[in-house]
């Protein structure tokens, strides 16, 4: 009987304090990628023709857990199979985190674009039964100045020298 | 030192390739904030504890990898990629390499 109700407080805990968390993060997520919106991200290699100055490797990461509420859901889904929306937007959160953190460094640096960039996921909970639980997400590029940027890219260049 | 993970660096010219460079660091959790993280696993939310070690670690590995650099006398490290492995639970191995080289500005 204990167990149950112990069970149940964790359930409800993870419900009403991880949803209130998950939506506080998702707000300052893209309050945060309109304020970086300016700082350009590209996967690829080739340098934009207005790259000016040094690069920088700068990097993103985060770790973040699935509250207890999730886990459980996940569990009853690993049954009947289907879609894990619960650690679909764990991921989700992880990824856009990790990428805010790398621009943010870029655009400290005074660089207008990452290139290169690149995003990869560990988990981090392994040997640890089966749980995924929590993920950490690094996510790394070149940070370089850009001409239309002016001023910026001397910056940049004087951050990689 | 100039680092970059892509095949040059912009605005320079490479002159010369010194071949690889590396630096990695073995971290293990701490029992503290391993608690604090598995009382964090009910509610859900970032890591910040975990955050933090990694970060740090990977500083530390890039350090590393950037001394090796330059003890060869290389200016710039091109193409570095990261790797990140657990080699027993609650240990992480993080790893740093990339190709060590000696850049020049570009006349224009």
């Amino acid at each position: 009987m204990i167990e149950l109700g112990v069970f149940v407080v964790l359930l409800g805990c993870g419900y009403f304090f991880g949803r209130a968390a998950e939506n506080r993060h998702f707000a300052s997520i893209r309050r945060r990628e309109e304020e970086l919106r300016d700082v350009l991200v590209f996967n690829g290699r080739e340098l934009p023709p207005e790259a000016v100055g040094g690069g920088m490797l700068v990097t993103g990461s985060v770790v973040i857990s699935v509250d207890y509420f999730k886990r459980v859901l996940a569990g009853l889904r690993g049954i009947f199979g289907g879609r894990i929306t619960s650690y679909e937007s764990l991921l989700e959160r992880a990824r856009r985190e990790a990428l805010l953190r790398m621009k943010d460094e870029a655009a400290r640096l005074g660089a207008g674009c990452v290139v290169n960039a690149r995003v990869e996921t560990s988990s981090i909970s392994q040997g640890r039964g089966d749980s995924i639980g929590s993920v950490e997400v690094l996510a790394f590029g070149t940070a370089v100045g850009l001409s239309s940027v002016a001023g910026a890219a001397t910056d940049a260049a004087a951050g990689g020298a | 030192m100039q680092i970059s993970n892509i095949e040059q660096i912009p605005g320079q010219r490479v002159t010369r390739h010194l071949g690889l460079v590396q630096g990695n660091t073995v971290r293990a959790k701490h029992v503290g904030k391993d608690i604090l993280a598995s009382v964090k696993n009910i509610f859900g939310g970032e890591l910040t504890a975990y955050t933090e070690l990694l970060t740090e670690a990977r500083r530390e590995a890039v350090e590393r990898m950037v001394a090796h650099a330059e003890g060869i006398g290389a200016n710039a490290v091109v193409n570095v990629r990261f790797s990140t492995s657990s080699v027993t639970a609650g240990a992480a191995e993080l790893f740093a390499y990339g190709t060590a080289v000696v850049v020049e500005p570009l006349e224009t």
